[in-house]
């Protein structure tokens, strides 16, 4: 029951993100964060895969919600979608480091307690696929996400037009996601 | 980048909508459909007396039946773009085209002289319905497969096998009106065997196009 409850709210935050709201849709994707990742470690474990790792796909899942939003129906229930989404990017991520394991991720809704951590060395994550985006969107990634300039501070900062800004980082996330998928392990 | 970090980008993004499936769908399906059609009229064109062939049971069967193979991939591939829908309901209910061309079939032998079978099986344009089918299908196929790009299966292969049997259901609905065969023989084979081979293109092309 507490697992449905969240899923509706989470769906709620989601609607409110497709119709624009930047402020709930970052909240939704902050209050996953936490259940994905105590999913990838609990996943990942048993392939004696570090923390490190997790996030890795932690980031990649993350990617993945937003770049295939549009994949859920609104009218559909939440959990299903989410739990496609992280399975399919956590099979993905097994696969690439050569190994076949069966994920058991039926439910995910009981959040362990170390999943609200992050680990704090990041031996790998985004931040080495951000080196190899194109100059233009690296600058723009990289002013929103790390310095957390706003979409109108990043268009006044390189003296661009808030258009250009949202397609640079449009592409630039979707190439960080390209570059996770095509990675070597 | 922190995952906090990277929440905010995508945060920041949320305002940049994706097209809706349906919509994308859609707008690829206009060019590849028209390619498709003049494909149709510059090299095949309609059988004479089209419309009036609509009272002939065998005609009006196999274009049904090739309209009813588009309705319901196009449904199931919908389906398999989006991460944790029912598809296996979707992809269950394709049977009932099989069925429908055994039941077609099984008229036919009763109402055919045996003598007669194998005309009717072999008909007088197998090799061009073979290569016909999947020409009419690539542009639609290509379409198909662009906009589910949108998407996200959770099985890129079986996406893109169900785009190419929507795709061969198209360039089949077309082909239809223009071969004269109209037997189900004629269609359980060749028309079969033509789809078969654009699902199967579809199958590889969605491995490698539909990752995500």
């Amino acid at each position: 029951v507490r697992g449905e409850e969240q899923e509706k709210q989470w769906a709620l935050l989601m609607r409110a993100g497709n119709a624009g709201d930047g402020d709930s849709y970052r909240r939704l994707l902050l209050l996953l964060t936490p259940v994905l990742r105590a999913n990838a470690r609990r996943g990942l474990a048993p392939a004696g895969m570090a923390d490190t790792d997790a996030e890795d796909v932690v980031q990649e899942t993350l990617l993945a919600i937003h770049l295939k939003r549009q994949s859920w129906d609104e009218e559909a229930p939440f959990g299903p979608w989410l739990r496609a989404i992280a399975r399919h990017k956590m099979i993905d991520a097994l696969r690439r480091r050569g190994r076949r394991i069966t994920i058991p991720i039926d439910e995910f809704s009981e959040v362990l307690a170390d999943g609200d951590a992050e680990p704090d060395m990041l031996a790998a994550d985004v931040g080495r696929h951000l080196e190899s985006l194109p100059r233009g969107q690296r600058t723009i990634v990289q002013a929103i996400a790390v310095d957390g300039a706003s979409i109108a501070d990043a268009a006044a900062r390189f003296s661009m037009t808030t258009g250009a800004v949202r397609v640079a980082l449009h592409r630039g996330l979707s190439a960080l996601a390209r570059k996770f998928r095509t990675e070597e392990p | 980048v922190k995952t906090d970090d990277l929440i905010r980008a995508l945060a920041a993004d949320c305002a940049t909508r994706p097209m809706s499936l349906r919509r994308a769908f859609a707008t690829a399906m206009i060019p590849g459909l028209a390619i498709a059609f003049g494909l149709y009229l510059a090299f095949l064109g309609p059988r004479p007396h089209l419309l009036w062939l609509l009272a002939e049971p065998r005609f009006a069967f196999k274009v049904c039946l090739a309209f009813l193979l588009a309705a319901l991939s196009a449904r199931l591939v919908m389906r398999l773009v989006k991460p944790g829908a029912e598809s296996r309901r979707a992809a269950l209910l394709l049977a009932i085209v099989p069925a429908l061309l055994a039941a077609g079939i099984a008229v036919e032998l009763l109402s055919v002289p045996i003598g007669l079978w194998s005309q009717k099986l072999i008909g007088t344009n197998a090799l061009h319905c073979l290569k016909s089918i999947p020409m009419l299908g690539l542009a639609p196929l290509a379409a198909i497969l662009l906009s589910l790009r949108q998407g996200a299966p959770e099985h890129p292969a079986i996406a893109g096998a169900a785009a190419g049997l929507l795709a061969g259901a198209i360039g089949a609905a077309l082909y239809a009106t223009h071969c004269p065969d109209d037997s189900p023989l004629f269609v359980a084979v060749w028309y079969t065997l033509a789809i078969t081979f654009i699902t199967a293109l579809g199958a590889i092309a969605g491995a490698r196009l539909l990752r995500w």
